[in-house]
C-alpha cells in the first residue's frame, strides 16, 4: 500500500473542493486532491465522458486551473476511510492507497431526495441529478416523451436539456407555485444572471409546446415492464394533493428530484458537530466564519456543509483554502484578513441567492402523504411504509433502531436513498421533528467497496496477527 | 410518590434483558435502565456467532446450556432471531496454529463440546467453501449464527409482555446504597429499589467504584465487525481461526458477516469511536484467505462494539464485594452465547434458588482502592 503525505488533503473536485485546494497550493502549501470523477467539476460542472458532448465553460475554466496549480489530482479515487489526523483510504482499479495531511477539507456534495412513490421503482424512473449526469457527462437523454417532476431549478435545467439534445418532454411538474418564486425573487434577483438563465430554461420548455404545471406533483407511476404513463396532481401551499383533479400523462420516463441533503457521512464519521438546519438541507456541520469544523484542521465547504449553490460553494472553498494557508503559517493574519474580508462578502451575497433556492425546496409535510402504506421507501432491502411505521409503533425512535429492527439502509445504497424519507415517517409517527430523528451512525466504508481491491495481493505470513487471543 | 421495584437493573444489553424478563415472570417488580436503546452496543452489534468451540474451556459446559437457551428461545423468548445450527469450523494455517488448535480443541471436547479434529480434505467436505490454505481444521456441528441486530426489538417485545417497566433513553445519573433500599437516581427521576444488578458491560468498573468503592478493572475491547452486501451462497458454515482473528458466517439475507476481535478505538465514555483501517484490512484478508470466493463481495458497512473483559477473562456475576442487595453481571466473553445462560444462573440466585452451576463471584478480581468512593 503507498502513502503520501502533502500539507493540505481535498475530498471532492467539485467548485468548493477545487477552489480549495487551488487557493492553499497558491500559498504554498502541497495539495492532495482526492475525487471520484474523471476529471474536476463535480457534478455541477461535471466533465463530458463522450466525446460529442460539449463541456461548459465554468467547467473547462474550473479544471484548467486545477491543472496549472500544482495540486496533485487523485482521480478516480473511491474514499472509504477516513482517520483523524488525517489519513485518507482510497480504492481505486490499482487498489489500496493513502493520503495523508495535517489539515483536510471536505466538500463531498449533496444526496437527491428522490420521493417513494407507487411504481416509483419501475425502470425508466430516474432521479434529476441522474438525468443532469446522463446529459452533461454522455449526452444522454431519456427514452421517449418524459416527465420531468420536483423542486427546485434542476427541474427546469433537466427539461431544457432534454429538449435541447433532442429529447421529448411530456410533462413539467413544480411542486413550488408562481408564488413560491415571486416570494423569493428579492433574493434571487442578486443574482441577476443565473436568474435569466432560469427564466430561459422556462420560456424554451413553454416554446416547445410544454406546460409547465406549478404546485403539481407525481402521484404514482404506471406500467408493468417499465414506465408507461405518469398520474400528476396539483399539491396546495403545504403539498397535500387536491383530490380529484389528477390527470394521466403518458410517458416512457420520469425523472424526478425532491431537494438535496448534504453528504455529510466524513464528517460526521470524524466527530464534527452537527446543527439542524432545513433551510439548508437539514443536518449540517457547525462551521466558524472561515469554515473550519469543530474538530481541528478539519474544515468544510460547499453543499455537503450546506446547501447554498455552486457560486457559493466555490467561494466557500477558496475561503477555506485561505483558512488552512493561514493555519499552516505559510498566511499572516492581516494578509489573510485582507484576502478574506472580500470573498467573506461574495459568499455571504451568493449564498443569500442559494439559500433561497435552498429554503424553495425544502420539504413540505403533505408530500409524506403521497407515500402510500404499500410504497416501497427502502429500496434495498424493499421495505415499504408499512414496516417503518410498524418498527416506530414498535418502538423504534431514531434511525439507528430503526436500521437494527428493520435492516431499512442497511442495503448498498447505505441509507441514501431511503434515510430522508425514512426520517420524515418515523418523525410524522412521533409528532416530532424530523432533528430528533437524528441519522444513521456514520462509518466507514463511505461507499460500497469491492473487497478484492480492498485485500489485494497477499502472503498469510504477512497479514499481522495483532494479539493471540485465546478464547 | 417514588416508585419501588424489587430489582432495579441497570443496563440494557442482553443478560440485563434476559435477567429482568427471568425476574419478571417469578412476579418480581423489576425496572430496567437503559442510557440508549435497548442491545445497541455490544449485544447488538457484535457479528451473531453462536458456537461453543472457540470458547475457553472453563466455559464450555456454560456455553453448551447457553446454546440450548438459544435453541429453544422462541418458547422462552417468543423469537429466535433466525438461530441456527449450520456446523462451524476453525482453522489452523500453520503448523504452530495446528498445534495449538489440537492442544485446545481436546480440552474443550473433553469438557463436554462435540468437537472433532479433521484434515484439509474433510474439511473441504464439509465446506466446499474453503481454501486450500488450511493444514488442519475442528469442527463443532452444533456451533451456528442468530441475527443480534434483532436482538433489542425482540427483548422489547418480551420484557413488555412480563410487565418490565422498560426506561430507554434514562441514563441513570447515581445510585445512592441505603439501608435495605437503593435509591436510583435517574435522568427522568428518582426510583427505590430493593435490590440493585449491574448489567453494563464495559462501563460496569466506573460505577462500581463511583456507587461503592470497589474496583474491579475491566478491560475495554473496540472489536470491528465488517458485512458485504448481498451475495450468492458462496459457503454455509460458521467459520473461525486457531488464532481467535476470524468469524465468518452467511446470514440468511445473504449478507457475510465477518469479525474476529480485530480492535478499533474507542473507550466506555466516548463509545467506539473510530475503525482502523489497517485492522479492517488485516480481517478481510483472513477472511479472503478462507474463504476465497469472498473477494467478490462488495464491502458494505463496518462497526465497532465495546466488549467488557475481566482481567482474568471469565465472567463477572455475583455479589458486588460487601454489598448484598448489588450484583454485577458483566464481561461474559462470547456473551451472545453465553450470556442467556449466566443470567438465568444469576436470576435463579436472586430468587433463593441454587443456580444449576457455579457463580462467577467478582470479588476474586476486586482491586485495593485506598479512596473513598468517588462521586464525579
Amino acid at each position: 500500500m503507498t502513502e503520501q503525505a502533502f500539507d493540505l488533503a481535498v475530498i471532492g473536485a467539485g467548485p468548493a473542493g477545487a477552489a480549495a485546494a487551488i487557493e492553499a497550493a497558491q500559498h504554498g502549501l502541497s495539495v492532495a486532491l482526492v475525487d471520484e470523477q474523471t476529471a474536476p467539476g463535480g457534478q455541477v460542472y461535471r466533465a463530458p465522458v463522450h466525446s460529442a458532448v460539449a463541456a461548459g465553460a465554468e467547467g473547462i475554466r474550473l479544471r484548467d486551473r486545477v491543472e496549472a496549480s500544482g495540486v496533485s489530482h487523485f482521480r478516480e479515487r473511491t474514499v472509504w476511510h477516513v482517520a483523524q489526523g488525517f489519513t485518507v483510504s482510497c480504492v481505486s482499479a490499482a487498489g489500496v492507497e493513502r493520503v495523508s495531511a495535517p489539515r483536510l477539507v471536505v466538500a463531498a456534495g449533496t444526496v437527491e431526495n428522490v420521493l417513494p412513490v407507487p411504481g416509483g421503482t419501475l425502470p425508466g424512473v430516474i432521479g434529476l441529478a441522474g438525468a443532469t449526469i446522463l446529459l452533461k457527462a454522455h449526452g444522454t437523454i431519456p427514452a421517449g416523451p418524459t416527465v420531468v417532476a420536483g423542486v427546485g431549478p434542476l427541474v427546469y435545467a433537466v427539461a431544457a436539456g432534454i429538449l435541447a439534445a433532442g429529447g421529448q418532454i411530456a410533462a413539467v411538474a413544480d411542486l413550488a407555485g408562481p408564488r413560491d418564486w415571486a416570494a423569493r425573487l428579492p433574493a434571487l434577483a442578486s443574482r441577476p444572471s443565473i436568474l435569466a438563465q432560469g427564466l430561459r430554461w422556462m420560456a424554451e420548455i413553454r416554446r416547445a409546446g410544454v406546460k409547465l404545471r406549478f404546485r403539481h406533483t407525481v402521484v404514482a407511476v404506471d406500467g408493468k415492464r417499465s414506465v408507461t404513463a405518469v398520474l400528476l396532481a396539483p399539491v396546495d401551499r403545504t403539498w397535500r394533493i387536491r383530490a380529484g383533479r389528477e390527470e394521466t400523462v403518458i410517458a416512457d420516463s420520469l425523472a424526478m428530484g425532491h431537494g438535496l441533503v448534504p453528504a455529510g457521512e466524513i464528517a460526521q464519521a470524524l466527530g464534527v458537530e452537527h446543527v439542524f438546519r432545513a433551510e439548508a438541507g437539514g443536518f449540517v456541520p457547525r462551521l466558524d466564519d472561515f469554515q473550519r469544523s469543530t474538530v481541528a484542521g478539519l474544515y468544510l465547504a460547499g453543499d455537503g456543509a450546506g446547501i447554498a449553490g455552486a457560486e457559493a460553494a466555490g467561494l466557500a472553498g477558496r475561503l477555506a483554502g485561505l483558512a488552512v494557508a493561514r493555519d499552516a503559517g505559510m498566511l499572516e493574519e492581516r494578509a489573510f484578513e485582507e484576502k478574506a474580508r472580500p470573498v467573506q462578502r461574495a459568499l455571504a451575497r451568493a449564498a443569500r441567492f442559494g439559500r433561497a433556492i435552498s429554503a424553495l425546496m425544502a420539504m413540505r409535510p403533505g408530500l409524506l402523504d403521497l407515500v402510500a402504506q404499500d410504497t416501497v421507501v427502502c429500496r434495498c432491502e424493499d421495505l415499504d411504509r408499512a414496516v417503518i411505521e410498524g418498527a416506530a409503533a414498535a418502538g423504534a425512535q431514531d434511525l439507528n433502531q430503526l436500521k437494527s429492527s428493520t435492516r431499512c439502509g442497511m442495503g448498498p445504497c447505505q441509507g441514501r436513498i431511503c434515510g430522508e424519507f425514512a426520517a420524515r415517517i418515523l418523525a410524522r409517527h412521533h409528532g416530532v421533528n424530523r432533528e430528533v430523528i437524528g441519522l444513521w451512525t456514520a462509518r466507514a466504508p463511505f461507499r460500497p467497496v469491492p473487497l478484492d481491491s480492498l485485500v489485494g495481493a497477499f502472503e498469510y505470513a504477512d497479514i499481522p496477527k495483532p494479539t493471540f487471543d485465546p478464547r | 410518590m417514588t416508585e419501588r421495584f424489587d430489582t432495579v437493573i441497570v443496563g440494557g444489553g442482553i443478560m440485563g434483558c434476559v435477567l429482568a424478563h427471568r425476574l419478571a415472570a417469578a412476579r418480581q417488580r423489576v425496572g430496567l435502565f437503559e442510557r440508549r436503546g435497548l442491545c445497541m452496543a455490544a449485544s447488538g452489534v457484535n457479528a451473531g456467532t453462536l458456537s461453543v468451540q472457540i470458547k475457553r474451556e472453563e466455559l464450555i459446559p456454560y456455553a453448551m446450556r447457553g446454546l440450548e437457551l438459544w435453541r429453544t428461545a422462541g418458547d422462552w423468548l417468543g423469537d429466535d432471531l433466525g438461530f441456527r445450527q449450520v456446523g462451524g469450523l476453525v482453522l489452523a494455517f500453520t503448523e504452530d496454529e495446528a498445534r495449538t488448535l489440537t492442544e485446545r480443541m481436546m480440552q474443550r471436547a473433553e469438557r463436554g463440546a462435540p468437537i472433532e479434529l479433521v484434515g484439509t480434505n474433510r474439511a473441504r467436505e464439509l465446506e466446499p467453501g474453503l481454501s486450500e490454505a488450511p493444514v488442519l481444521a475442528s469442527y463443532c456441528p452444533v456451533d451456528g449464527y442468530a441475527g443480534s441486530y434483532l436482538l433489542g426489538e425482540v427483548m422489547r417485545r418480551a420484557l413488555g409482555r412480563e410487565g418490565v417497566a422498560l426506561r430507554e433513553y434514562c441514563p441513570v445519573q447515581r445510585i445512592e446504597p441505603g439501608r435495605g433500599e437503593t435509591e436510583v437516581i435517574t435522568a427522568q427521576g428518582t426510583v427505590r429499589t430493593k435490590r440493585i444488578v449491574y448489567c453494563c458491560g464495559a462501563w460496569t468498573e466506573r460505577l462500581l467504584a463511583e456507587t461503592y468503592g470497589v474496583r474491579i478493572p475491566i478491560n475495554c475491547r473496540v472489536n470491528q465487525v465488517v458485512v458485504t452486501e448481498r451475495m450468492p451462497k458462496v459457503f454455509e458454515r460458521v467459520i473461525g481461526a486457531a488464532t481467535g482473528l476470524l468469524t465468518l458466517k452467511r446470514a440468511a439475507n445473504g449478507t457475510v458477516l465477518i469479525g474476529g476481535g480485530w480492535q478499533g478505538v474507542g473507550d466506555p465514555e466516548a463509545g467506539p469511536r473510530e475503525l482502523l483501517p489497517e485492522n479492517l484490512i488485516g480481517n478481510l484478508r483472513l477472511a479472503a484467505h478462507a474463504v476465497p470466493a469472498l473477494r467478490r463481495a462488495r464491502v458494505l458497512r463496518a462497526w465497532a462494539g465495546l466488549e467488557g473483559s475481566s482481567s482474568d477473562g471469565l465472567p463477572l456475576a455475583g455479589q458486588v464485594p460487601g454489598q448484598t442487595d448489588a450484583y454485577v453481571l458483566a464481561c461474559v466473553r462470547g456473551g451472545f452465547t453465553i450470556g442467556p445462560y449466566i443470567a438465568m444462573l444469576l436470576a435463579e440466585r436472586i430468587l433463593g434458588e441454587v443456580p444449576a452451576m457455579p457463580l462467577f463471584d467478582p470479588a476474586r478480581l476486586c482491586v485495593e482502592e485506598d479512596e473513598a468512593p468517588r462521586r464525579n
